[in-house]
């Protein structure tokens, strides 16, 4: 385990360093030029000239980007700014280190992330265990038809609907929004309420769907028909034989997912004005912050290969098979 | 012709069983079963009208080729069938009591205590997820209801049993670190756990090498001495029927076309199809250039089986007799010697139309010369 590990921490850290290059290049391939947006109006090519150096872009691009790695574990100075190590960056739109604002939006998004996938996992596994065991009945047919139905449903479509029912109308659930659940627990489930739902139901569809076939082919394994001839009941044929082997692609998907998730998601948050990073993103985007959004494509990437190292833990967990491997 | 009497199912099983006269019926009686699904091409009657018995500590063998209704007639035994698309008919009764429409949770009751099942393939009857110890504890513990502890203690016992060396080590590896042998060994070893009357093994050695299946036999066949365990053995094997079974059934489209004790059945044939098969076996004793001879076209559809007898498409038999009465009319399961009108109650029956005198004139043509020694040598090879 100890060996899976280190491997996997290495090849994380060089995709991680294979991402930051390849944003790197495409960012400074953009026509947007961050000097002189600070600048201002009245800029004259001196004041320009140390700008672009303060900011560290009057080198050639590869020079910046080891300049840029350097940073990450020594720190560096930008002008007069200082930007600590591990430092991604310094944003000169607001000022601050950008891993700074990063860790200061994560948790906005990890509330959402965490809080949806939890309501994705029990509603689509559930729902499509359901279907699976009760294949071709009713229940079978309806859950399935309220999958299609909220996996053809956007996030702004939904989302603004809903918000608008059940916020603006009836005033059943509170306005959405992010409190720091240190400073009021009930105050951060209920901000969280809507973007919960909204980002589940998006994606409850296409668990349960997923849940329903792999479900089905794990019941028709030859072990879950011998599990029948031992004589065990519903619970374990159904859930400690069938569901045992219907969970490996289960948990890739979620693996994907909560990966997405932890990256920021950026139609949820922007809906719902969250300040997450997926917000951020789209934020540092509209202001050509370049040294953000590369911070929140970092952010992004890391969250996706951290979640992926725990998903193959979970397969050697899941799997005796994959141990030998 | 003397009047066709369809036999009692319990006269036909051999007379060496006939001890349970006294004491009421067989251990394992199977009257009339008949088992039909619906597919999306239409209904599939996989079993029809087939009766059998089976006493303790007996074994029959159930052969015929796939698609013959020989593992769905032990997938109804054990109440394993899709209830919701299956329909059973008939009865089967162990030790007296009606298995057909008996309620799930009296079936679980029964199912790996009283009745238990080996499959084919060992690999993918036992779960790649628990370790085999764990496997058949849980099946111990499910219908015994004792401590965890005590369950490991019996998995170890039992790989024990079926001969796995260092069972205490090998009780925590997974299916997926032990040979072929080795697994079907743990396969029976989960089977016999909570020391069960009735044994479906549904070919369990077809997944295995040659020499490993001789094992396995031979370790079914101790288990049997040792447990008064009755087997029905399923298996399109005639090597493995001659080797361990005491009767025999030969199925062809969800039929019984012949049945008696495995003496008679593999000696003197009385169907063409089970000639065929016989003929059908390589012998070590052939020249190497002879051909194998496979009984001609392959089992029907079952969604369409041929009216009369289901076989006649495919007997060699057939212009012994007058032209249409093998495809329209479907012979009774009879004694020979109902048939002629004796009673000499060997149960040996068989469902076709040939007379005792065109059976043997077939006979003769079919198998050659040197033939009827051969059908003792295939007796032989896996005793």
């Amino acid at each position: 385990m100890l060996r899976f590990l280190i491997r996997r921490t290495l090849s994380a850290a060089l995709i991680l360093l294979v991402v930051s290059a390849v944003t790197y290049l495409l960012f400074f391939a953009l026509p947007s030029d961050p000097a002189l947006l600070a600048c201002g109006k009245q800029c004259t090519p001196q004041l320009l000239a140390t700008i672009r150096h303060n900011m560290g872009i009057d080198a050639p691009v590869p020079v910046q980007y080891w300049h840029f790695l350097v940073g990450v574990f020594a720190g560096r100075n930008f002008g007069a700014a200082s930007c600590p190590a591990p430092c991604l960056g310094y944003s000169f739109v607001n000022g601050r280190p950008v891993l700074q604002t990063l860790l200061n939006r994560f948790p906005a998004t990890a509330s959402v992330a965490l809080g949806a996938a939890v309501l994705v996992l029990t509603f689509g596994v559930g729902a499509g265990m359901i279907a699976a065991l009760r294949r071709g009945r009713a229940a079978d047919k309806v859950a399935m038809g309220l999958a299609l139905v909220g996996a053809s449903m956007q996030i702004y479509f939904f989302g603004i609907v809903v918000r608008y029912v059940f916020v603006d109308q009836l005033a059943w659930l509170p306005l959405p929004g992010y409190t720091s659940p240190g400073a009021s627990l009930t105050g951060w489930a209920g901000g969280m309420l809507l973007p919960w739902i909204t980002l589940a139901v998006v994606n409850v569809a296409t668990y349960a769907r997923f849940t329903r076939s792999s479900m089905l082919e794990s019941l028709s394994e030859e072990y879950v028909r011998a599990v029948r001839a031992k004589g065990l009941g519903p619970w374990g044929v159904y859930v400690k034989h069938a569901w045992r082997g219907a969970m490996t692609p289960i948990v890739t998907m979620f693996g994907i997912d909560l990966g997405l998730f932890l990256g920021g998601a950026l139609i949820t948050e922007t809906t719902f004005n969250i300040p997450g990073i997926g917000k951020l993103a789209v934020d540092s985007v509209a202001d050509s912050d370049l040294p953000m959004m590369m911070g929140t494509v970092l952010a992004a990437s890391t969250a996706m290969v951290l979640v992926n190292i725990a998903v193959d833990a979970c397969y050697a967990v899941i799997d005796p098979r994959v141990r030998a491997l | 012709m003397n009047p066709l009497t369809p036999v009692n199912p319990a006269t036909v099983s051999s007379p060496r069983t006939d001890d349970h006269a006294a004491g009421g019926e067989p251990f394992l009686q199977v009257r009339d079963l008949s088992v039909r699904f619906a597919t999306e091409d239409g209904p599939v009657q996989a079993v029809d009208g087939l009766s059998f018995s089976l006493e303790r500590g007996r074994t029959l063998g159930i052969v015929g080729e796939s698609g013959s209704g020989k593992s769905v007639t032990s997938l109804a035994v054990l109440g394993l069938h899709d209830r919701a698309r299956t329909s059973v008919d008939g009865s089967i009764r162990l030790e007296g009591a009606e298995l057909v429409g008996a309620d799930e949770a009296r079936l679980r009751g029964l199912r790996g205590s009283r009745m238990a099942m080996v499959f084919q393939d060992a690999l993918t009857a036992l779960s790649p997820y628990y370790s085999v110890g764990d496997q058949i504890a849980e099946t111990y513990r499910r219908h015994t209801r004792c401590s965890r502890r005590a369950a490991g203690e019996r998995a170890v016992q039992m790989l024990s049993l079926v001969g796995i060396p260092s069972p205490q080590r090998r009780a925590k590896d997974y299916p997926h670190q032990f040979s072929g042998g080795m697994r079907q060994r743990v396969m029976i070893a989960m089977a016999l756990c909570c020391d069960p009357d009735l044994l479906i093994a549904d070919e369990p050695t077809t997944a295995l090498d040659v020499t490993v299946q001789a094992q396995i036999l031979e370790l079914l066949a101790e288990v049997q001495q040792e447990f008064r365990t009755s087997i029905v053995l399923i298996t399109h094997d005639l090597g493995v029927i001659a080797g361990i079974a005491d009767d025999v059934l030969v199925m062809y489209a969800g039929r019984s076309v012949e049945h008696g004790s495995v003496a008679e059945v593999l000696t003197a044939p009385r169907h063409p199809y089970t000639m065929g098969l016989l003929a059908s076996v390589p012998r070590l004793s052939s020249a190497v250039d002879v051909p194998l001879k496979p009984v001609p076209g392959s089992p029907p559809s079952l969604l369409a089986v041929p009216g009369g007898c289901a076989f006649h498409p495919r007997c060699q038999a057939r212009d012994l007799l007058p032209d249409d009465l093998c495809s329209s009319r479907r012979p009774a399961l009879v004694a020979e010697d109902a048939r002629d009108g004796r009673d000499g109650g060997d149960g040996h029956a068989a469902a076709c139309h040939l007379g005792t005198a065109e059976r043997v004139a077939f006979a003769r043509r079919t198998v050659e010369p040197s033939e009827s020694n051969d059908t003792r040598r295939i007796q032989g090879t896996n005793r």
